[in-house]
């Protein structure tokens, strides 16, 4: 510090130049309180502090893994209870399906039913206009005949001849069948 | 020396200096200081810390809890991983030191106070604890066997004894590195940020930049607060898994 | 003439305290080396970086400690002799 002290030119603020940090002299001071100050650190810490938190951890510890048993079979219950609800919506499904299939099978009786009893209706009427039909023609042809055999006897009487009713018939006959 | 600078004034020593706390009188061992002023409310920090932290004992940690908790599996963790199981018991050891370290570290980036960490009559008390505890601990585990941590049996034979003296010689510069890593850390933040103060003192208006210069670099000694804490107490569990476990060499 | 030996012992004293100081530049390689392979190798392999965390900080503190000698140096050659 020779040259400090020269410069500083008082011996008395030698101390207070200089590094504090190399000041022997407060040495014994800082070690006696630095010690005194440890020492009651380290008692606070474990007398007191660290065994509380080591518990603490401890607890949270075990609570941590007694939540995740729970969970763990909370999760497994609801797997069973999905589970279970599939299994009930499959056999919900079937069962819709089986009365969707009667049902169908149902309505196609009824609808067969009333297809032929109209078939049957409609036939039936079919026939009944057939026979209506023959009628009508039959009536015509003889009316067709009786027309015809007068317009030949007044013809033949008119011509000068004698009207021969069975001949005419005949002649009538003939032509209506030819 | 800055009294010859003229109008610039920086004595970034001044802000060390350890003076009574009441009184002029002579500085004896016993004599409260600015010093034992910051020692006792780093005490006082983590003492109220670790007791409100640990007080409420609840599952669902609140803010104070999460701290102490946070700091105790923390150190837990290292110490666990890098000692070993064996290293397990001296788990309150670094835990008093990584608390006291870190507190003191941070406390001192307060404008106004004091480091205690920054001196290294403090950093060389810790160092040389955890010098002593491990080579106490090495030879009362190992006996003579702590010594062939020296004679490194994988080198070659004619090699062995330089390798031995080097070994040797590392071990007992571990404390001084020890000791000069956290104190010289702490010093050098605090010096820098004094002489950028001493420059923002007469630069005018033009002192923005220093003002600047001592945010960023306040933000790096927040970091380096940590870190230096955290290097301090694994280089202790380093140390110590020498003592405790297999040998490594 | 004693007062220029006084004044030639000061200007050695400051040019040794300067010339101290280069020795953080080894430092600041160091750890830049040190926490530039850390991260080339994280990047490589993500996974494991977590647990080689310690060992960056270790390495970084010793290569830091070098320079934090040759800054203890410069302070003792400005301030204690």
């Amino acid at each position: 510090m020779s040259t400090t002290e020269t410069v500083a030119g008082a011996a008395g603020e030698a101390s207070e130049k200089g590094m504090p940090q190399l000041n022997f002299a407060t040495w014994p001071n800082q070690v006696f309180w630095l010690l005194v100050a440890l020492v009651i650190i380290y008692i606070v810490m474990t007398k007191i502090a660290m065994p509380r938190i080591a518990a603490v951890l401890a607890e949270r510890k075990g609570r941590i893994g007694g939540d995740l048993a729970a969970a763990e079979e909370l999760k497994s219950k609801a797997k069973a209870a999905e589970a279970a609800y599939n299994l009930a919506l499959e056999q919900a499904r079937l069962e819709a399906a089986k009365i969707i299939a009667a049902t169908k099978a149902e309505i196609q009786k009824d609808l067969n039913a009333a297809m032929a009893d109209a078939d049957a209706q409609i036939s039936a009427k079919a026939a009944e206009s057939e026979k209506r039909i023959a009628e009508i023609r039959a009536g015509a042809v003889q009316a067709v005949a009786e027309v015809a055999r007068e317009t030949a006897g007044a013809l033949v009487t008119a011509l000068g001849g004698t009207a021969d009713d069975k001949a005419i018939e005949a002649a009538v006959a003939a032509r209506l069948k030819g | 020396m800055a009294d010859e600078a003229g109008g610039l004034v920086i004595d970034p020593m001044h802000q060390f200096q350890i003076h009574p706390l009441f009184g002029e009188g002579p500085l004896m061992w016993y004599t409260p200081t600015n010093q034992t002023l910051w020692l006792g409310i780093t005490v006082v920090v983590i003492s109220l810390l670790m007791l409100i932290g640990s007080a409420p004992r609840k599952v669902i940690p609140g803010r104070t809890q999460s701290i102490a908790e946070l700091l105790y599996s923390f150190i837990h963790d290292m110490v666990e991983e890098v000692t070993g199981h064996e290293g397990a018991k001296f788990f309150p050891y670094l835990m008093v030191l990584f608390t006291f370290i870190v507190t003191s570290n941070l406390l001192g980036l307060l404008p106004g106070s004091f480091s205690p960490t920054s001196h290294i009559a403090v950093t060389a008390v810790l160092a040389v604890m955890v010098f002593l505890t491990v080579t106490l601990v090495g030879f009362y585990k190992k006996g003579i066997g702590f010594l062939g941590m020296f004679w490194v049996s994988s080198a070659p034979l004619p090699l062995r004894p330089i390798l031995a003296l080097i070994e040797l010689i590392s071990y007992f510069v571990r404390p001084l590195s020890h000791s000069i890593r956290l104190g010289g850390n702490i010093m050098a933040g605090h010096a820098v940020i004094k002489v950028f103060a001493g420059f923002a003192g007469v630069m005018g208006i033009a002192s923005v930049v220093p003002i600047a210069a001592i945010a960023a670099i306040y933000g790096l000694e927040l970091l380096v607060a940590v870190v230096q804490a955290y290097v301090f107490t694994i280089l202790t569990c380093v140390y110590l898994r020498d003592a405790v476990g297999e040998a490594h060499h | 003439m004693t007062g220029d030996l006084i004044q030639f012992a000061l200007m050695g004293k400051y040019i040794g305290a300067g010339l101290a100081t280069i020795g953080l530049g080894g430092a600041g390689i160091g750890v830049g080396t040190i926490a530039g392979n850390f991260l080339s190798g994280a990047l490589r392999n993500p996974s494991a970086a977590p647990g080689q965390m310690a060992n960056l900080f270790v390495g970084i503190a010793f290569a830091e400690a070098l320079g934090i000698f040759s800054f203890l140096i410069a302070l003792l050659l400005m301030f204690a002799v």
